[in-house]
């Protein structure tokens, strides 16, 4: 047995750095000779651009260079990509326009990049932004999805009615015959509102020209290094891959924002080599921050279920509209698709679902994935529907679930939307939440808050999600671009100090405390021993990088996998060493041992042996260090029940959550320490998504929500704690850990809870953000009803 | 150019600033303090936090001319010959950073609010960190990591 091994909740090795303010951000490096790149946004949302004039700019004091989309063009420079191809119904590939680097000849939201400055302090810069002369011609705009498909603009021109792609899932005429022979049909419609992730640390880069090598180095804030190097050397064309490195230092925070590859951070790489090789610097301000980085959801949704008298699900028919913005973002066509329609079963046995999807174009900052990406807008759907139907027929929220759960014996189960969930106990999810919500006892507090004027409300939501992204040829059939196995090498020093190089990336997630865990485990050597290296090309195994819940259940299982060859390498070594046959010798607890006897070798003796090779197997290469490569056979699927119980002041209409709590089958869990963490912040995002977030455009296209005195974040007294548990857990299939992630769950289960407990107190559905003006306009409208009638 | 000086983590610096020279960039840039961070550009995030005089304020919106005299305390001066802090320590063990980027500024504040509360309710905890947005942890762990830490420092005054 090992200390810090697997389970334990070990306080995370990565902290000191920054409890201490040692943390090293792509902000906090510095390197000689730097300049500084600010960027000139269009103010429109849309408008040709007649004229740029860099001469005022370039007189500034300071100021090196002025770069425009003309510039990039004259480079012959690529455009940005989107790395998934989308079919509509009839077979015809997705309407994409280019996505150019910097503005050409049109721009197309409110921040969209016209120009680049570089100057020699980030004052000049800035001076220069503002001396620059762009003339435009004011164009018609579109900012409203419900409005795009009509709207007598065109985004771009490859799309002139503004619909990338109107795609389809399921089996459409056996949902029609379901409906056709419903007892009861219940439909509602829904508002997914548009997020802006905000992660704490703003995007921001250093690229840098070696004019010696001919190479190139991109410090950048980035979820998915080896990605990045992918797209900006095959697409953009900026740099040969080999000449190319690129290091994602400390990062704070993605949520999904810091997996795409925008135009800065091309910008400022391809500017190093324009201005001689010097390093050029950038860091977006926050308010550049909610013009320019990915937003998130922004669905239009009508969705009907078809249920039987007893409250069985029949048939559910989902349409949707998906906002992408302005530009199609790097993985922007597969959110509202295969990461959302897929996931429309939930935790039910409906036998039969029809979904379709028609993606716009908008004049506003383009859409991609945030926290959960498509599976919070599948579960907020279908657990909307599920109380909507509970509540129709009279069925208790709770039972009405029981009756269409997919039974734990009934695993592997094929949905009828793609997927095959490998295993799963919902009903024990279920009934844990609800006696840690004290379920029961719920009508007498609701009793008691009414004595005191205050409408009291109970919420369920069972979530499922498809994680450990994800199996290549599965979703390589499906359009993607990539494959999306994970990387890892694992290799021991002379003194018997273990090195685990991974793809993945960390930038909140502890993997140097969760995967030194696992290798401690596997390897039977102190935690403390094993460093864990990620976030730079140079030094790390090509990864995907870090989303989709997927560092874990793919990336992890690379790194047994290495693990496993070491240990396989060590049992021929230890068989010479200690005269023994290959077949006597067993590892365990960090030692090759002949079986039944004391004679051993530690994992650290033998690493020693392979390295110093002196008296070693002939027949055997010298070192000791492994490296794998894991595609999942299949996606994992955690799944949970949160109960939130609210309390609503009906003269303010203000929603204070008094509960709130969430148990979770995420599998094996490595670290409970870090994997609670996990839940609350995504909790935190989901409440944020149900009660407070919302980016609002006015219809001339202005970003209206602009800073965060506009944006309402969730703040510490916004909040509740929690009461986390993790259901027994059933082991996922996908890997050999039966690990399922966990970084997403907490913000795609939660806001259908918030919403369903505010529902249950007010009676009548508020669409999200449920704002204290919105609730109370709610309450009011219908007392004013109820007094009328 | 103005000469400003400050004692910063218990070392008296000095250096020529623009009158327009924010504490943060003095700190970050002429300091190389880049534990103090910007998160954003409104005053609402509080990843910039400082002590002033052993008061919390945004250096974010100080200007560095305005802390002459004053008494300066960074993230990088809390701990004591590599002894972290207790309020540091509590994070640590209750789990109560994920990324780290709002975690100075947190740390501040809550030095800050357990130098005038030493006893806070997890209410006024709560609204004490108003100030401060972190996206990661969803507060929780923060909250009870600084609850933890106000019943240590109790127990070190105690003793």
């Amino acid at each position: 047995m090992v200390a810090k091994g697997i389970g334990a909740a070990v306080p995370r090795k990565e902290d000191r750095r920054f409890l201490t303010g040692r943390g090293r951000y792509t902000d906090d490096i510095h390197l000689p000779g730097e300049v500084h790149a600010v960027f000139v946004r269009s103010p429109h949302a849309h408008a040709r651009i007649l004229r740029i004039d860099k001469g005022p700019a370039l007189a500034v004091p300071g100021v090196l260079a002025v770069l425009t989309g003309e510039d990039v063009a004259a480079d012959g420079l690529g455009h940005l990509v989107c790395g998934w191809l989308v079919k509509s119904k009839d077979g015809s590939p997705m309407r994409m326009g280019k996505h150019p680097l910097l503005a050409q000849g049109k721009v197309r939201y409110v921040g969209d990049r016209v120009a680049c400055v570089v100057a020699e302090t980030l004052a000049a810069a800035r001076d220069g932004a503002e001396a620059l002369v762009v003339e435009y011609e004011e164009l018609p705009a579109v900012t409203s999805l419900a409005e795009a498909e009509k709207a007598p603009v065109a985004v771009h021109e490859e799309a002139p009615d503004n619909v990338v792609y109107d795609w389809e899932l399921g089996d459409r005429a056996a949902v029609e015959e379901a409906f056709a022979k419903a007892h009861r049909v219940v439909a509602v419609d829904l508002v997914n509102n548009r997020l802006v992730p905000n992660a704490m640390e703003p995007r921001a880069a250093i690229g840098v020209w070696d004019p010696g090598t001919d190479g190139y180095t991109l410090y950048l804030t980035s979820q998915n290094p080896h990605v990045h190097r992918l797209v900006i050397s095959a697409f953009v064309g900026i740099a040969p891959e080999h000449k190319l490195r690129v290091v994602a230092p400390d990062v704070g925070g993605g949520f999904g924002s810091k997996i795409f590859v925008y135009g800065e951070e091309c910008v400022v790489l391809w500017a190093s080599r324009k201005v001689g090789g010097r390093p050029v610097r950038w860091r977006e301000e926050r308010s550049e921050a909610f013009l320019a980085d990915a937003h998130g959801r922004d669905h239009l949704t009508h969705a009907e279920l078809a249920l039987d008298a007893e409250g069985h699900f029949l048939a559910l028919r989902v349409s949707t509209r998906a906002n992408l913005g302005a530009y199609m973002s790097t993985f922007s066509s597969c959110i509202p698709t295969y990461l959302y329609a897929t996931l429309l079963a939930g935790q039910y046995r409906t036998p039969a679902i029809y979904a379709e999807v028609k993606a716009l174009y908008t004049n506003t900052t383009p859409v991609d994935a945030y926290r959960g990406a498509g599976r919070p807008e599948a579960s907020f759907l279908v657990e909307t529907l599920v109380e909507e139907a509970a509540r129709v027929l009279g069925i208790d929220r709770a039972e009405i679930r029981r009756r269409n759960f997919i039974p734990k014996d009934a695993f592997p189960y094929q949905t009828p939307v793609a997927l095959v969930y490998d295993t799963g106990d919902y009903a024990t999810s279920l009934e844990r939440a609800l006696a840690l919500a004290d379920y029961a006892g719920f009508p007498a507090r609701r009793a008691e808050a009414e004595r005191r004027g205050r409408l009291r409300g109970i919420g369920i939501s069972c979530y499922i999600e498809a994680c450990g992204i994800a199996p290549s040829a599965v979703v390589g059939s499906l359009g993607a671009g990539v494959g999306l196995w994970e990387s890892a090498e694992v290799r021991f020093t002379h003194t018997g100090k273990v090195q685990v190089l991974t793809g993945t990336h960390t930038h909140g997630q502890g993997h140097e405390t969760t995967f030194s865990q696992l290798v401690a485990e596997a390897l039977g050597v102190p935690f403390e021993d094993v460093e864990v290296i990620h976030g730079d090309t140079a030094g790390t195994p090509v990864g995907m990088g870090t989303y989709g819940s997927r560092s874990l259940a793919v990336g992890g299982e690379a790194i047994l996998r290495a693990c496993r060859k070491l240990i396989d390498k060590g049992r021929k070594i230890a068989a010479h060493l200690l005269e023994a046959s290959e077949a006597d010798i067993e590892f365990v607890d960090g030692a090759f041992r002949v079986k039944g006897t004391d004679r051993q070798k530690t994992i650290q003796e033998v690493a020693f042996t392979a390295l110093v090779p002196h008296r070693y197997p002939p027949d055997l290469e010298p070192g000791f260090e492994a490296s794998a490569y894991f595609d999942p056979p299949n996606f994992t699927f955690p799944a949970g029940t949160y109960v939130c119980e609210v309390e609503v002041d009906p003269d303010t209409g203000r929603v204070s959550i008094e509960k709130f709590v969430a148990v979770d089958d995420f599998g094996r869990v490595i670290n409970p320490l870090v994997v609670e963490g996990q839940v609350h912040g995504g909790l935190v995002q989901g409440i944020g998504q149900a009660l407070l977030e919302q980016a609002v455009y006015d219809p001339s296209g202005q970003l209206l929500t602009g800073s965060f005195m506009d944006y309402a974040m969730p703040r510490a007294d916004d909040v509740p704690a929690f009461v986390v548990e993790f259901a027994p857990g059933t082991a996922a299939a996908a890997n050999s850990m039966g690990v399922k992630g966990c970084g997403e769950a907490g913000a795609i289960g939660a806001p259908a809870a918030v919403i369903n407990a505010l529902t249950d107190a007010i009676g009548v559905r508020v669409e999200m953000p449920a704002t204290p003006e919105k609730v109370w306009r709610a309450l009011h409208g219908r007392r004013l009803a109820q007094a009328a009638e | 150019m103005p000469q400003v000086r400050m004692v910063v983590n218990g070392r008296e610096v000095a250096g020529e600033v623009e009158g327009r020279t924010l504490l943060v960039e003095f700190l970050r840039e002429r300091l190389g303090l880049t534990g103090t961070h910007v998160g954003c550009d409104t005053s609402q995030c509080g990843c910039c936090l400082v002590l002033v005089d052993g008061v919390s304020v945004k250096s974010c919106t100080t200007l560095a001319l305005q802390c002459e005299g004053a008494n300066v305390t960074t993230i990088e001066g809390l701990a004591s010959d590599g002894e972290l802090h207790p309020v540091q320590r509590a994070f640590h063990e209750h789990h109560g950073l994920q990324c780290g980027f709002c975690t100075p500024g947190m740390v501040i504040s809550a030095v800050d609010l357990l130098s005038r509360n030493p006893d806070p309710t997890e209410a006024e905890v709560r609204s004490w960190l108003e100030g401060n947005f972190c996206r990661c942890t969803g507060y929780h762990n923060i909250v009870k990591a600084v609850l933890a830490a106000a019943a240590e420092l109790r127990q070190q005054k105690a003793a």
